[in-house]
């Protein structure tokens, strides 16, 4: 008999299959994950968890005998009242009592669940940033080897002496190696003990302890192989890529809470996929009515304002933090607006060209959201800002802008900004 | 080969047993380590194999976690298996009833193979692991060796071999032909896979020397037997010759070997189009199910031979005081709820549980052999009384399958113990009727139709291959004999038509019928054949 451990074995076994699976059911998986996603709160989007699919897209058919029809005869355990020649109702649901139930149909849905990579990546498939120029430039991944703790085989260099040391000594102690003064006292007894004579009992006893702990001392090494550590490193990725997110948005009266959540939905998507592809992603929030702040996550979203809305504020704002913290050269800037599309009509002209000559060229990408209510929809005209920056989006391919009305636009809206464009090398 | 049984918390890690005291206990208290492992099998190797008799393969435990347990779930608890997605959605489906808590993992998985192979769990207590090696390493793997249909078609010590080259075959093809091909290939062989087996052990081409002694037999016999009376008897006209196109198809179907219920096999040797790799593929699948065809066959029988073995080796541990009150105590918690029959009328009802008529009928046919009652004597006049139950339990479990163990050893004991009775549900009447029950008058019925309800032969539907003319139009005709007119799953035989159709290459047609009607007539032209 053999007892073998398996349980170091790497894991995983399955991984390859399931993956297979995954990629088979792939256009079911991605449809039920865009379901599932839509029923859930925003802050869970990034999570995994069960996904349905129906079971005919992922069926194996065999030939098999039908469950209904056709005469069948069962043998069952537990008979209490019965006698031959009784007869039982048809029980509704099953057939004739559960003797075929084991090959039943049964399969409607197949449920499983999927972790939150594999979620993320089915989630955001085959969206991709729109200007990979500058990751490029910087997205040299690079590691950094960090110390961690020690460990007993390695090279040389790494040997740890301290920490070797350490072991040899305590082994030493424990195993009773004597040391080289005791054996320098012991000899030096024996060669005084020799010159006075007389004493050859003892010297006898004593010439015996020393030999036996010369072969204690032989046979406890000063160091052993198993003493020596060696200092063990990691290699830690370092944050090359890095992004900022800049979330401007409009906070005067006129932005009610359904349109503030529409653009919270949409800046957490954008977050979601800026942290798929960089390591570090930061946010800035930036509200503004006439005048614009630079806030917290919480204040962005709940404080009210009141005040008239004077974007080119915020733009402002968004330069001064650039250049105080954000260097363009070190940093990929994305940029995301929303507004109901109120500005003071005399502004538009001076954010126009604060858009064109100082924000633009700064940004990976700025995304213009435009939200409202779905029963504005196709009724009344364009908003001012909205025309106004119609006339820079039209000449300038980093600027998208979108409107939004209802929840469910918002996952669709992003995709269409982020599509993979043919030509664009993923 | 797994008992499906509640799992528990995991134990602690390993600690080394304080040294074994001066009793006679095997281990005290849940933890184990491997010295304990190793005196425990050898514990339990000893009982099964001096006082039970059992003839087993070497053993190989291997301790994994419950992570590894659910990836051998999914590759049928082989080792090593080729990578296909279906295996990947059992995988995901057992791995989220696991982390939901619907579903316990196994305490075990056993594998048919020569050093047999006993997977167990690290989180099993010391009294769970003796359980295990005893219902594994010892009862099922007597059986494995010793039962006859195992015998003769399945190879122990070739399968691990056999599963590697498998995998690594398919993989040099995904590579080759790329992994869309192959894996299409590999689901049109899975839906035909309950169909690539052989029932029968196929005549065996001879060879020379028995081909020459054989034709020295017949020559004896005809010398022995020669009359020349026999030369004067005139000639009839003999037959009359059938008509040229009905010889022609006797003549095809000879050389095709029809009809052939092996579709699998058909499909390798004779299918037109397939390339030589295709082929091989096909091959692989079908081996492979015919590997597991003999545990279909004796699941019942392999459950109750195991079962019966625990019990009997967990009951002898602790009559020689190896194992403590406690354990034993654990012990049949555990077996109790593994042998648990619900009735028909329970909420847990799902069929017949394996491990509870296993146990139950070895249990029977022990005590018939020890203490028969006279009814005993009556229905099994030769084991009755003859006193050696060990003996008459080995003879069983070599010699039988469920199908036929029932028919020969299911005893009315059994039957009112259980409280089984036979039902009848024709689809045409309005009611299902009692046939028969516990009684003097119905338990050869029950006992008969238990045993058809377990015949692997009659719960898989008879289709086979009946002709195709190569020379013509090649459409491939297939018959399901129809038993009690039930008929196909439709939507799931067109599906399967539909991959023979593209193995085939050519239009397939699949008539279900009996003897009287015709049911059902499904065709299928080929869409992607391969090629």
């Amino acid at each position: 008999m053999n007892i073998i451990d398996r349980r170091r074995d790497p894991g995983g076994k399955s991984l390859a299959n399931r993956q297979r699976f995954i990629r088979r059911a792939r256009a079911l998986v991605r449809r039920a994950v865009r379901e599932a996603s839509a029923k859930r709160s925003i802050k869970d989007v990034e999570k995994g968890g069960d996904i349905v699919v129906p079971a005919d897209g992922v069926r194996e058919p065999t030939l098999r005998r039908g469950s209904v029809g056709g005469s069948r005869e069962h043998v069952l355990p537990g008979n209490k009242k019965y006698v031959e020649g009784d007869t039982i109702a048809r029980p509704e649901d099953e057939d004739g009592g559960g003797g075929a139930s084991a090959d039943g149909e049964g399969e409607d849905d197949f449920r499983f669940a999927l972790s939150d990579e594999e979620f993320l990546d089915l989630f955001l498939e085959d969206l991709e940033l729109p200007d990979l120029a500058k990751r490029q430039v910087m997205g040299v991944e690079e590691s950094q080897p960090v110390r961690a703790g020690y460990r007993s085989s390695g090279p040389p260099a790494a040997l740890s002496v301290a920490r070797t040391m350490r072991n040899s000594l305590s082994r030493r102690i424990a195993l009773g190696r004597p040391k080289p003064e005791e054996m320098a006292a012991l000899e030096a007894e024996i060669e005084k003990l020799d010159d006075e004579g007389g004493h050859d009992e003892k010297v006898a006893e004593l010439r015996e302890e020393l030999a036996r702990k010369n072969r204690r001392m032989r046979l406890v090494p000063f160091i052993d192989p198993f003493d020596v550590r060696y200092r063990r490193f990691d290699q830690v990725p370092r944050p090359v890529a890095r992004a900022v997110m800049f979330c401007l948005m409009d906070v005067s009266g006129s932005m009610d809470e359904h349109m503030k959540d529409l653009a919270k939905r949409f800046y957490s998507l954008l977050y979601l996929f800026l942290k798929r592809r960089y390591k570090r992603v930061d946010v800035v929030f930036i509200r503004h009515t006439h005048e614009a702040k630079e806030v917290d996550e919480d204040t962005f979203f709940h404080s009210r304002e009141s005040g008239g809305t004077v974007v080119s504020t915020a733009l402002e704002e968004m330069a001064r933090i650039v250049q105080d913290r954000y260097p363009a050269n070190q940093w990929n800037i994305y940029s995301a607006q929303a507004s109901d599309g109120d500005n003071l009509p005399m502004d538009n002209q001076n954010t126009i060209a604060l858009l064109k000559t100082a924000i633009l060229p700064l940004c990976q990408y700025y995304a213009y959201l435009e939200v409202g209510h779905a029963k504005d929809d196709g009724g009344g005209e364009a908003s001012s800002l909205w025309r106004a920056y119609e006339l820079v989006a039209s000449s300038d391919e980093r600027m998208a802008m979108r409107k939004v009305s209802h929840r469910r636009d918002i996952y669709p809206v992003f995709r269409e900004l982020f599509e993979a464009k043919p030509g664009v090398a993923a | 080969m797994s008992d499906a049984i509640v799992t528990r918390k995991p134990k602690s890690r390993i600690i080394p047993a304080p040294a074994a005291a001066s009793s006679s206990l095997l281990y005290s208290g849940p933890d184990w380590n491997f010295e304990t492992l190793g005196r425990i099998f050898d514990a339990v190797r000893d009982i099964g194999e001096n006082e039970m008799g059992l003839d087993t393969y070497r053993t190989q435990i291997e301790v994994i976690t419950s992570e590894q347990m659910l990836d051998a779930y999914s590759s049928v608890g082989m080792p090593l298996f080729y990578k296909h997605w279906s295996f990947g959605k059992d995988f995901a489906r057992n791995q989220m009833m696991y982390n939901k808590g619907w579903q316990g993992l196994a305490y075990e998985i056993v594998i048919n193979s020569d050093p047999c192979i006993c997977y167990i769990m690290e989180e099993n207590s010391a009294t769970m692991q003796t359980l295990v090696l005893a219902h594994a390493a010892m009862g099922h793997n007597h059986f494995f060796k010793n039962n006859y249909v195992f015998k003769q078609w399945t190879d122990a010590s070739g399968i691990a071999d056999y599963l590697s080259f498998a995998k690594s075959y398919i993989a040099k093809c995904e590579e080759r032909y790329g992994i869309e091909a192959v894996e299409r290939l590999i689901d049109a062989a899975h839906a035909l896979q309950s169909h690539g087996i052989h029932r029968y052990p196929g005549k065996r081409s001879m060879d020379l020397r028995s081909e020459q002694i054989r034709e020295q037999e017949r020559r004896a016999h005809g010398e022995a037997l020669f009359n020349d009376l026999w030369r004067t008897v005139p000639q009839g006209k003999g037959k009359k010759p059938m008509s040229k196109k009905k010889s022609d198809e006797e003549r095809r179907k000879a050389i095709l070997r029809l009809p052939e219920e092996n579709l699998l096999y058909f499909l390798e040797k004779t299918a037109p189009k397939l390339q030589g790799w295709q082929r091989e593929i096909l091959r692989i699948v079908r081996l492979i199910a015919q590997y597991f065809y003999p545990q279909r066959q004796t699941k019942m029988m392999n459950e109750g031979c195991a079962c019966y073995t625990h019990h009997r080796i967990m009951t002898r541990l602790h009559e020689k005081g190896q194992i403590d009150d406690g354990a034993f105590l654990e012990f049949l918690h555990s077996h109790t709820s593994v042998v648990m029959q619900p009735d028909f009328d329970d909420r847990r009802f799902s069929g017949i549980n394996p491990y509870a008529l296993g146990f139950a009928m070895m249990q029977d046919i022990e005590r018939i052999a020890l203490t028969p009652m006279d009814e005993d004597r009556e229905w099994f006049p030769d084991i009755a009384g003859n006193g050696d139950a060990y003996g008459t339990l080995r003879e069983v479990w070599a010699n039988f399958r469920d199908e036929s163990v029932i028919s020969q050893y299911l005893s009315p004991h059994v039957i009112r113990k259980m409280g089984l009775f036979q039902l009848v549900d024709d689809h045409d009447e309005d009611e299902m009727e009692v046939a028969a029950i516990h009684d003097e008058r119905g338990y050869r019925n029950v006992r008969r139709a238990l045993a058809r309800q377990y015949d692997v032969a009659r719960r898989d539907a008879d289709i086979q291959i009946v002709d195709v003319d190569l020379t013509g139009d090649r459409r491939l005709e297939l018959r399901h004999h129809v038993l009690d007119g039930v008929t196909l799953e439709e939507k799931d035989a067109d599906r399967v038509l539909q991959h023979l159709a593209d193995l085939w290459g050519y239009e397939v047609r699949l008539v279900e019928s009996d003897d009287e009607t015709v049911y059902a007539e499904h065709k299928a032209e080929p869409m992607r054949p391969f090629a």
